[in-house]
């Protein structure tokens, strides 16, 4: 058994001659906390999407667990089924109501029977808070009750890992905690979560790992504490003051 | 020199309301026409019974016909779309090339040509009855146009959609018909609405192939009472009347769309 939940080798990523990801390397223990933090177009989205194919690395290699996600002949979609996603755009299904945005895998990729994935769908709806909601469309909830159904959607498929990109970043300043707090119960539960965001509160409290990253590339790699309080790479201090 | 609005988008669609800066007026254009010809097709027969009745009484029979070869290609042609439409966006490079080709032809050839061409030409291969024919050219035809129309509708729904379904596990195929496609319903419902509009009117084409349409039947009335004059006149309010009604009604649906729009 691998030690490791996520290893990312060596991993490049080429967008015609934009280096998005420059030989990152990363290793994430099953149920750690990573938090991504860097100035925009410095490859955390890149880096994050490359874990479950959305994007595929142009050379290197990733594994979640002992499965290979960058093998040629790799069941993507067994993968991805173990891979939870979380966008900052929510990216909830429109045209469906909040539960059947989240049973909508469940029977069509799991072919759970429609009444056990509806229990899976009003458990998670519970627990994200959002249990009165399950027959509204995703229009009709504000930006962060969205954004807990987007994860409770995620949740939905039990996954070993689940991926955040900036999860927070397009809602209004009073939605964010209800979001972190999801969040937050997660990772107290062991799940293993990656995520880019620069909430230093959800940071302080509940990331293992803080990866810093500029220009495709991983900076810097420490505990909350060394990054924020004592970082050693220059450009760790500069992004800091920007952001701080 | 002046700057010029290069946003400017001309846009003249066949079935569309026409903009009109009095729309809300009762002196609109679109009032002055619907009621005008409204209350003509009334008048008429009331004020000269003869011929005017007896027009009216000969032409629903084709009434019925011009809805029902319009509503059947509109149908099929709503299928045959999806599947160009999909074929356009398909990154299998043969499929997407004989999509597109199909889509070169068919704008390439007149309707008229291609209704002579399914009922003559081919006719000396398998015959097939005249309602019959019409109707596969009109699907053929209006096919390509509901494939761009898919087209656009499927490019339409956000990209993070797609991405959304991809990361759940789902499979593309499965992502297109449960996430892609139920979305774009309510994008081209509007431009459907207006290829319907266009269709109808299209569909007077076929009473070249004596198929016994609303234009067919005042040609078989006038040329046995030598009326023309009175007959067309009918003729021409009875299509006017049900287009406008149309094009009014796709305009509301747009708009309630609009403004019901999930954000
Ligand atoms: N699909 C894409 N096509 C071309 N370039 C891309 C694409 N996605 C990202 N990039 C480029 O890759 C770099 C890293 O982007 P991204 O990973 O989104 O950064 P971040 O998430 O840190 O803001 C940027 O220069 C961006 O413009
Ligand atoms: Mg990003």
């Amino acid at each position: 058994m691998a030690e490791h939940r996520i290893l990312i080798k060596d991993a490049c990523k080429y967008f015609g001659d934009v280096k998005a990801l420059n030989n990152a390397n990363l290793e994430i223990k099953p149920g750690e906390v990573v938090l991504v933090i860097g100035p925009s177009g410095s490859g955390k989205s890149t880096m994050l999407r490359c874990v479950n194919k959305l994007e595929s690395v142009t050379s290197g290699e990733i594994y979640i667990d002992d499965d290979c996600v960058t093998a040629p002949g790799a069941d993507i979609r067994k993968i991805r089924e173990d891979v939870g996603m979380v966008f900052q755009s929510f990216n909830l299904f429109k045209h469906l109501t909040v539960l059947r945005n989240i049973t909508l895998a469940l029977t069509t990729v799991k072919k759970t029977p429609k009444a056990e994935a509806e229990e899976i769908g009003r458990k998670l709806l519970a627990r994200v808070g959002l249990a009165d909601k399950e027959k509204a469309y995703p229009g009709q909830l504000s930006g962060g009750q969205q954004q807990r159904v987007a994860i409770a959607r995620a949740l939905a498929m039990n996954p070993r890992v689940m991926l955040f990109d900036e999860p927070t970043s397009a809602l209004d300043p009073e939605m964010i905690k209800e979001v972190l707090d999801v969040m937050l119960d997660l990772a107290k539960e062991g799940m293993t979560m990656m995520v880019v965001s620069h909430e230093m509160g959800f940071a302080k409290a509940a990331a293992d790992k803080v990866v810093f990253m500029a220009d495709g590339e991983i900076i810097e790699i420490g505990s909350p504490e060394e990054i924020f309080d004592n970082p050693k790479e220059e450009r760790t201090k500069t992004f800091l003051q920007h952001i701080l | 020199m002046a700057e010029v609005n290069k946003d400017t988008k001309i846009e003249v669609t066949d079935g569309a309301l026409i903009p009109d800066q009095a729309e809300n007026s009762i002196f609109s254009a679109w009032n002055i026409a619907f009621f005008g010809a409204l209350i003509i097709l009334i008048i008429l027969p009331i004020a000269s019974p003869d011929p005017y009745r007896d027009i009216l009484k000969f032409i629903p029979d084709g009434i019925l016909t011009t809805f029902k070869v319009t509503i059947l290609s509109i149908i099929f042609a709503l299928v045959v779309g999806l599947f160009a439409g999909l074929g356009r966006l398909s990154r299998i490079k043969i499929i997407n090339r004989i999509a597109t080709i199909y889509v070169e032809v068919v704008r390439g050839i007149p309707l008229l040509v291609q209704l002579f061409y399914i009922y003559y030409a081919l006719g000396k291969v398998v015959q097939l009855p005249r309602l019959t024919s019409a109707i596969i050219a009109m699907t053929f035809c209006y096919g390509a146009y509901m494939g761009e129309i898919f087209r656009a509708g499927i490019q339409g729904v956000p990209q993070g959609q797609m991405e959304a379904a991809l990361a759940l596990g789902m499979s593309r195929t499965q992502a297109l018909w449960k996430v892609i496609i139920p979305q774009t319903f309510r994008i081209i419902l509007p431009p459907v609405g207006n290829e319907f509009i266009a269709l109808l009117k299209d569909s007077s084409l076929v009473s070249i192939l004596a198929v016994a349409d609303l234009l067919r039947r005042g040609r078989e009335f006038a040329s046995t009472s030598f009326l023309y004059f009175e007959t067309y006149t009918i003729v021409a309010l009875v299509y006017l009347v049900i287009t406008l009604f149309l094009s009014r009604l796709v305009a509301t649906m747009e708009k309630r769309m609009k403004i019901n729009g999930r954000t």
